[in-house]
């Protein structure tokens, strides 16, 4: 089967050129110091006296979900910076340095080259969302016995959110240059990013059309709607409906639909396909 | 017998630029065939086309019988690519496993066509050294082992000397003239006309996008020969009387040279010399080489 052998080949590469590793010290670092973050905040809401019993009950818990979201909310960014990272050069790389001609005049089609890729890709940030989203959730349930609510809802969610943002890079990159892959992806993160920001002013305004910008920009680009229902996903019912849970810089007032989710596997989907027969048309 | 490649009309376009006009083309099976033309002639893009890397603008063409791109026939054939990039944090042993296992090949036969080729290219003592640490003539060995994997019944060779001390050279002269006995095809782009000049079954001269000149490398090298004559008493009327057999007479004193059909017009030219009462001291034919050829048939514009 040429699409297991290139993806385990895509795989191998990427412990080969230890970003694998690199990857992987950089998180055990970032959960150390999470960890350590986490306990002091913890010591200060837990001192005698700070605040009445059912007061620190509920500051508690408040605290604690607080904490592990934004936890998942780094590890949630680390991630899809890893996605793009790690598959910008692939095909645009491989065309421009030649090594991509001894594989496709292989009796293989184009397209098991490109689900190749993809898959080792998806079985690599699979890896490396494990290991950090598995960190950060022993680190709250190792000091405070803490665990978020619809764990594994949350974890496919971040988990799409990754692959739609590496299915998009390797969608660029079998039609443009690595470097202009990285510019378009760069810029569609930011898009996204600025889009949540200005839908969630906008709920919180009450205004529409603030809102439905927020809404277009999910539509061109839906990877931060996946994080902003993941975040929704794992908070406290109570906080769910008061209508706010933590999300990043700010908190989700307005929840990306469950269409929204439909519409980012749909995206990812399609994105795929053109990227197959971009490659597949493409002349090396 | 079925042709290893025909191609009818084959043209590539890029934007505005025609790369190849219009190749048309047979190889026969077990040829050695020489693909010869100046830089920009469209060598690469013609290459490229048959093994599927450049899709046709136009034109048909068949390997082995089946149309471009046939998974099946291509299981059959080996490429070397003509700048061996290759992914170099492999090693040599999993380089070739990597695309052994793309043809298709099973297990054990694998691991006994890679013992088999690392020997034959003299890389043995190398095998689990990863790609990186290779100079450039022992990835040109590496990747002529990988084109040679699938014991193809047909092998582009992409300027495979380019890289190589003539050790190398030798090796690679002697693995095509190996395969050769075997029967397997061989078509062969290079720029070294004295390597084509030993290997080489037919040649193909290419300008422009188009097939100028296919020619039995024989024929083509054996045919025109260039004669030397020292003599005494070349009158003018003998000169005259020289343009019967042959042309580009040019006379210099004592000495003459000019250019004959081909050798077996010698004997006749030195009756005629020795009838008209000329001393002949010497007569001394000299083949053109291929380069001499290459230059005539080409021009010495390069075909820009």
């Amino acid at each position: 089967m040429p699409t297991f052998i290139i993806a385990r080949l895509t795989f191998l590469e990427a412990v080969r050129r230890r970003i694998l590793l690199a990857a992987f010290l950089l998180g055990v670092a970032f959960l150390l110091l999470y960890s350590f973050g986490f306990y002091m905040m913890r010591q200060e809401v837990s001192r005698p006296g700070a605040t009445s019993e059912v007061g620190s009950a509920l500051l508690k818990s408040g605290l604690d979900n607080f904490l592990t979201l934004a936890g998942l909310y780094a590890v949630n960014f680390l991630a899809i910076a890893m996605g793009a990272l790690v598959s910008a050069d692939t095909l645009a790389g491989e065309i421009s340095s030649g090594t991509i001609q001894a594989l496709v005049t292989k009796p293989l089609r184009r397209a098991e080259i490109v689900l190749g890729k993809w898959l080792g890709f998806a079985g690599l940030l699979a890896l490396y969302l494990g290991l950090m989203v598995g960190g950060v959730m022993a680190v709250a349930y190792a000091l405070d016995g803490y665990v978020v609510p619809n764990v594994w809802n949350g974890i496919a969610l971040i988990y799409l959110e990754t692959l739609l943002i590496m299915t998009v890079t390797l969608l660029c990159s079998s039609m443009i240059s690595t470097l202009a892959t990285g510019g378009v992806i760069f810029g569609l993160y930011g898009i996204a990013f600025i889009g949540g920001w200005v839908e969630q002013f906008g709920a919180l305004l009450q205004n529409q059309a603030a809102v439905n910008i927020g809404i277009v920009s999910s539509l061109i680009i839906p990877s931060e709607a996946l994080w902003r229902r993941a975040a929704y996903e794992m908070t406290p019912p109570i906080a769910q409906v008061l209508g706010v849970s933590f999300s990043g810089p700010m908190l989700t007032v307005s929840v990306p639909s469950e269409m929204m989710i439909w519409y980012a596997g749909v995206y990812l989907i399609v994105a795929l396909v053109l990227g197959v027969r971009a490659f597949a048309s493409r002349d090396l | 017998m079925t042709l290893a490649i025909e191609t009818k009309n084959l043209r590539k376009e890029f934007d505005e630029n025609v790369a190849v006009r219009g190749l048309t083309l047979q190889v026969q099976q077990g040829e050695v065939f020489g693909f010869l033309g100046p830089n920009g002639a469209g060598k690469t893009t013609s290459i490229k086309m048959l093994l599927g890397l450049v899709a046709p603008t136009s034109g048909s063409a068949a390997l082995l019988g089946a149309p471009l791109g046939d998974r099946a026939a291509r299981a059959k054939m080996g490429f070397l690519p003509e700048h061996f990039r290759f992914h170099d944090w492999l090693s040599a042993q999993e380089f070739l496993q990597l695309h052994g296992r793309l043809y298709g090949m099973n297990a054990a036969r694998l691991c006994q066509r890679i013992d088999e080729l690392l020997e034959l290219v003299g890389l043995t003592p190398f095998r689990d050294k990863q790609l990186r640490t290779f100079s450039k003539g022992m990835l040109q060995r590496i990747g002529l082992a990988q084109a040679l994997l699938n014991d193809p019944a047909l092998v582009f060779l992409d300027e495979p000397t380019s890289g190589l001390d003539p050790v190398g050279r030798r090796l690679v002269r002697d693995i095509i003239a190996d395969l050769k006995r075997r029967g397997t095809t061989i078509f062969l782009n290079s720029h070294l006309l004295s390597e084509v000049e030993i290997t080489c079954d037919r040649v193909a001269f290419i300008k422009h996008g188009e097939v100028i000149r296919v020619s039995e490398l024989k024929t083509l090298v054996n045919g025109a020969t260039s004669v030397t004559v020292r003599a005494h008493g070349l009158t003018p009327q003998v000169l005259a009387g020289l343009g019967k057999w042959g042309k580009d007479l040019r006379a210099d004193g004592n000495q003459i040279t000019l250019t004959v059909a081909d050798e077996s017009a010698l004997p006749a030219l030195n009756r005629y010399l020795v009838a008209q009462n000329v001393e002949v001291y010497a007569l001394t034919p000299q083949h053109l080489s291929l380069e001499d050829l290459f230059i005539q048939i080409v021009g010495t514009d390069g075909g820009l």
